[in-house]
C-alpha cells in the first residue's frame, strides 16, 4: 500500500506526502475506513428505527385482529413472495462478492458484479409491480373500493394498509439502493475503486444488504401469515 | 487494503444457509399453516444475524461498529415492547367513564 501511494504521490507531485485517497481530516486509511463504517452504520440505525415503528403497528394490529390476518392469509402469494426472497438474496451475495472484488483489486469482477447485483435487484420490483397489479385487480386495494369476499373484511383493509406502506417503502429503499449503485457502477467502470480505497463499495453493501434484511422480516409477517 | 477479506467460500457457504432457511420457512408454512408463525420469526432473526455477521463484515468490524448494531437492536426492543405492553395491558381494565357522566349521574 505504502508503495503504490508514493508511487502516486509522485507523480501528482503531492505537497504533503500522504496517501491521495486519504481525506486531511483523518490520520490514515485504517481512521477514514471505520470513521465511514461508523457514519454508515448510524445511518442504519435512524432507518431500523424507521422501519421499526411499521413493525410496531404491525404489532399492535396483530393482537388486536388475530382473525383478520388468518382470513387474509389466503390472498398472499407465497410462491412469489419466495422467489422475490432468493432474488434478493441472491443480490446480497453478489453485492458481498463486488465488495470483495474491490478489496482485491478485480476491476472486472467489481463492475460484473455491481451489474449482477442491479440486475437481481430491478427484477426484484419487477415481480413486485406484478403483484401489485395482481392486487389492484382483485380490489385489495384499501379505500372505499376495497373488496374482500371473505370475513373480516374491515379488519383484513387493516393488513393490507399495512402490506402497502411497508412493502412501499421497502420499495423505494431498493429504488433509492439502484440509483446508488447506479452511481457506483460510474465510478467503478471509471477505476476510482482499489484495494487502498473501497469505502463506497463497502458503505453501499452495509445499505443493500440492511434492505435485504428488512425484506428478511417483510416475507414472514406480510407472506406466510 | 483496510477490512477483513472474506474468502467466496464462506459467502457461498452462508449463501447456501440462506437458501436452506428460506426453503425450510416455506415448508413450514405449507405444512403447519398460519400457527408456524413462531418458526417462520426465529429463522427470520436466524437469516438476519448471518446476513449482519458475514454479508455486513460486522463480525470483522471495529468494535464502535459493532456497538451501533447492538444499540440498534436495543432501542428497536425498547420500541416494540413498550408499545406492545400498553396495547396488550388495554383491556385489562374497564374504559373510565368522561368525568361529564359522574357529574350528570350525580
Amino acid at each position: 500500500m505504502s508503495d503504490h501511494s508514493t508511487t502516486v504521490d509522485h507523480v501528482h507531485g503531492h505537497a504533503h506526502g500522504h496517501d491521495p485517497h486519504v481525506a486531511h481530516h483523518f490520520d490514515n486509511a485504517q481512521q477514514q475506513y471505520e470513521s465511514g463504517n461508523l457514519g454508515m452504520w448510524l445511518f442504519l440505525i435512524t432507518e431500523v428505527m424507521f422501519f421499526g415503528g411499521m413493525f410496531g403497528a404491525y404489532a399492535v394490529y396483530r393482537t388486536w385482529y388475530p382473525d383478520a390476518f388468518e382470513f387474509a392469509s389466503t390472498a398472499t402469494n407465497i410462491p412469489l413472495g419466495a422467489a422475490n426472497t432468493v432474488v434478493l438474496i441472491i443480490s446480497s451475495l453478489t453485492m458481498a462478492l463486488a465488495v470483495q472484488a474491490s478489496q482485491l483489486g478485480q476491476q472486472k469482477k467489481l463492475v460484473t458484479m455491481i451489474l449482477l447485483t442491479m440486475l437481481f435487484g430491478s427484477i426484484f420490483l419487477g415481480v413486485k409491480a406484478f403483484e401489485y397489479s395482481e392486487k389492484y385487480h382483485h380490489g385489495h386495494i384499501p379505500g372505499p373500493n376495497f373488496v374482500w369476499h371473505g370475513e373480516g373484511g374491515r379488519e383484513v383493509q387493516i393488513l393490507f394498509c399495512l402490506y402497502f406502506a411497508m412493502t412501499g417503502m421497502h420499495a423505494v429503499h431498493m429504488v433509492v439502493g439502484l440509483g446508488i449503485m447506479t452511481w457506483l457502477l460510474i465510478t467503478a467502470m471509471k477505476g476510482k475503486y482499489s484495494p487502498e480505497y473501497y469505502n463506497p463499495v463497502e458503505i453501499t453493501g452495509l445499505y443493500w444488504h440492511f434492505v435485504d434484511i428488512v425484506w428478511i422480516f417483510l416475507f414472514p409477517l406480510l407472506y406466510l401469515i | 487494503m483496510q477490512g477483513h477479506v472474506t474468502p467466496t467460500k464462506t459467502y457461498l457457504t452462508i449463501f447456501g444457509a440462506l437458501m436452506i432457511c428460506t426453503i425450510l420457512t416455506v415448508f413450514v408454512r405449507l405444512n403447519l399453516g398460519i400457527k408456524s408463525f413462531a418458526v417462520a420469526i426465529a429463522i427470520a432473526l436466524v437469516k438476519a444475524t448471518l446476513v449482519i455477521l458475514y454479508f455486513m463484515h460486522v463480525k470483522y468490524s471495529h468494535i464502535l461498529s459493532k456497538a451501533a448494531v447492538v444499540t440498534s437492536i436495543l432501542f428497536l426492543l425498547i420500541l416494540l415492547v413498550l408499545v406492545s405492553m400498553d396495547y396488550v395491558s388495554r383491556s385489562w381494565q374497564p374504559r373510565a367513564t368522561p368525568w361529564e357522566k359522574h357529574q350528570v349521574l350525580e
